[in-house]
């Protein structure tokens, strides 16, 4: 494989465990702009273990996954106050706070950036989205995700049925965050090199954009959505300076011919929709 | 109705409540008995479904005591309320809109403290869930519609759902909040069997309905709410015929 093709398909990799990240936190109803925040903490502390401790790759990344997912947690107490576009806003804030903190942290490079990590490979991030993703399968399945589910439909009723929203919702915050750290630990190895920068506001929206345009309902739509956003621009070069804009063009097309993204839960369980007789 | 020595299994206390300066809930004392099916009725904006509210904890009182089985639960938080074995239904229904009616059963089972089983899938871990739901979806006849999305369902058939979800918890005492609005006499009387089976199986109902045939065939004992107000109690036959719940209540709205 070209090291082309291998870039491309870390590239797919990363950006699948970033939209899994959003996927998590948007099952309980809240949209998150912030997870790049969560992607830089998980960046920094890996490539801080690997690189001054010595830690190997796979420990550095479960403990930058901890410590996103604690961050994630106190993150998501504040949050729980606030809905719908204000707590869109308020996670793209913390984002930027995120990011202007690491440009002003100098033990890690500050503006310039920190360096001195060991390459890894694209499989060695598909063995981590492979193993994240059929994490989240069997959670699928499992009752807490009916739970989140119901609290998206209905937080009132869902209260009344015996569930602790303040706690569920929290635990996903949590669980978003370890997810967006791990691909965090992942892309800093990968590039080797990472400054503030990398971790902006669009990065955030990327992870959106995969999960709306693959589908928001099931843990395969951020793994489509992702593949899409990272190959549609690459195949799409023979439309020289147009590819962007047909690139835009194309994604509004999907919002308006399937809302719900292109896989959803009927299409995958193959469940008709058809009103009973 | 004679006291007995048997203790209620919900009791109200002078409960006030207030909206800006709008009384819902002016002092309502009540004790529900337990394995009774209870009726409330009154007219519109006479503070039924605030009672409900206050009792799931959805509100709390202002003033006044609420006691499930003894124990004061008047600022029990609504997860903590369910889980202590009070469920209930909606006057205007509200089922999860991105569930099956399989899921609606399984997600309102009062949670075991048991991290396997809520984080692996309930087919795997969890088979007395399985089968609750199963007897659950037997008992309201919606075997037929397991995987359909439960607000794809005609009307009659969404109310059993939502039935289905308030009973698959195991509830101690189930709140009805009119779950015979909008249906014919048939598919009334097919609630009535319903829940005259389900007070056989010891659960206690507490309901508020309009239909005043429904409810003088059904309850064991009824209340009347006036302006947050209880003017009266007593068996249907009492209320039947006591002159001030006919002043206030069926004189005005004995339209059906």
């Amino acid at each position: 494989m070209s090291t082309y093709y291998a870039g491309l398909l870390a590239d797919v990799g990363i950006l699948f465990l970033g939209g899994l990240s959003v996927y998590i936190i948007l099952t309980t109803g809240q949209l998150s702009l912030g997870n790049a925040g969560f992607m830089a903490v998980g960046a920094y502390v890996a490539s801080y273990l690997t690189v001054t401790a010595a830690v190997p790759i796979s420990i550095a990344i479960l403990a930058a996954a901890m410590i996103s997912g604690a961050i994630g947690v106190l993150v998501g107490f504040p949050a729980l106050r606030l809905r719908g576009i204000y707590l869109a806003m308020a996670t793209l804030g913390f984002g930027e706070m995120v990011r202007s903190f690491f440009l002003i942290f100098e033990p890690m490079g500050g503006s310039v950036g920190f360096h001195g990590m060991r390459h890894i490979s694209a499989a060695y991030i598909w063995t981590w989205a492979v193993t994240v993703l059929m994490l989240v399968m069997l959670i699928e399945r499992s009752r807490i995700w009916l739970e989140m589910r119901a609290i998206d439909d209905d937080e009132v009723v869902a209260e009344l049925v015996g569930l602790n929203a303040t706690r569920i919702k929290v635990g996903a915050f949590g669980l978003s965050a370890a997810t967006a750290g791990v691909a965090g630990g992942l892309f800093a190895h990968h590039h080797v090199y990472i400054e503030p920068g990398n971790f902006g506001f669009e990065r955030s929206i990327d992870f959106v954009l995969a999960v709306i345009l693959g589908g928001s309902t099931v843990a395969a739509g951020p793994l489509l959505g992702a593949l899409l956003l990272v190959i549609l621009p690459e195949a799409l070069r023979f439309l020289a300076d147009w590819r962007l804009a047909a690139f835009g063009t194309l994604l509004i097309a999907v919002l308006l011919l399937r809302r719900q993204g292109l896989l959803d839960r009927a299409l995958l369980s193959g469940r008709l929709r058809a009103p009973i007789a | 109705m004679t006291p007995t020595a048997e203790a209620p299994l919900l009791r109200l206390d002078a409960v006030h409540k207030s909206f800006g300066g709008v009384r819902a809930l002016a002092g309502v004392a009540c004790a529900i008995r337990p394995g009774q099916i209870v009726g409330i009725i009154g007219p519109n904006g006479a503070g039924k479904t605030t009672l409900f509210n206050v009792i799931t904890g959805a509100y709390h009182a202002d003033s006044g005591d609420v006691h499930l089985d003894e124990h004061p639960i008047t600022f029990w938080k609504p997860h903590e309320i369910a889980r202590a074995g009070v469920a209930r239904t909606f006057q205007n229904i509200r089922l999860f809109a991105s569930m099956t009616v399989w899921e609606h059963l399984l997600v309102a089972q009062r949670h075991r403290e048991s991290w396997a089983r809520r984080f692996l899938p309930t087919r795997w871990v969890d088979p007395a869930a399985q089968s609750r739901a199963q007897e659950v979806l037997g008992f309201f006849g919606l075997e037929c519609a397991r995987e359909r999305p439960a607000r794809s369902l005609p009307y009659g058939m969404q109310r059993r759902v939502e039935m289905a979800r308030a009973l698959s918890s195991d509830p101690k005492l189930l709140l009805l909040d009119e779950p015979v609005a909008g249906m014919n006499a048939e598919e009334a009387e097919e609630v009535r069997s319903l829940l005259l089976r389900l007070r056989g199986t010891g659960i206690t109902i507490l309901l508020i309905e309009h239909d005043m045939t429904f409810v003088m065939n059904l309850c064991d004992y009824l209340y009347v709410l006036d302006f947050g107000a209880l003017i009266a109690q007593g068996t249907p036959s009492e209320i039947r015929s006591n002159p001030a719940v006919l002043n206030a209540y069926l004189g005005r709205e004995d339209r059906a």
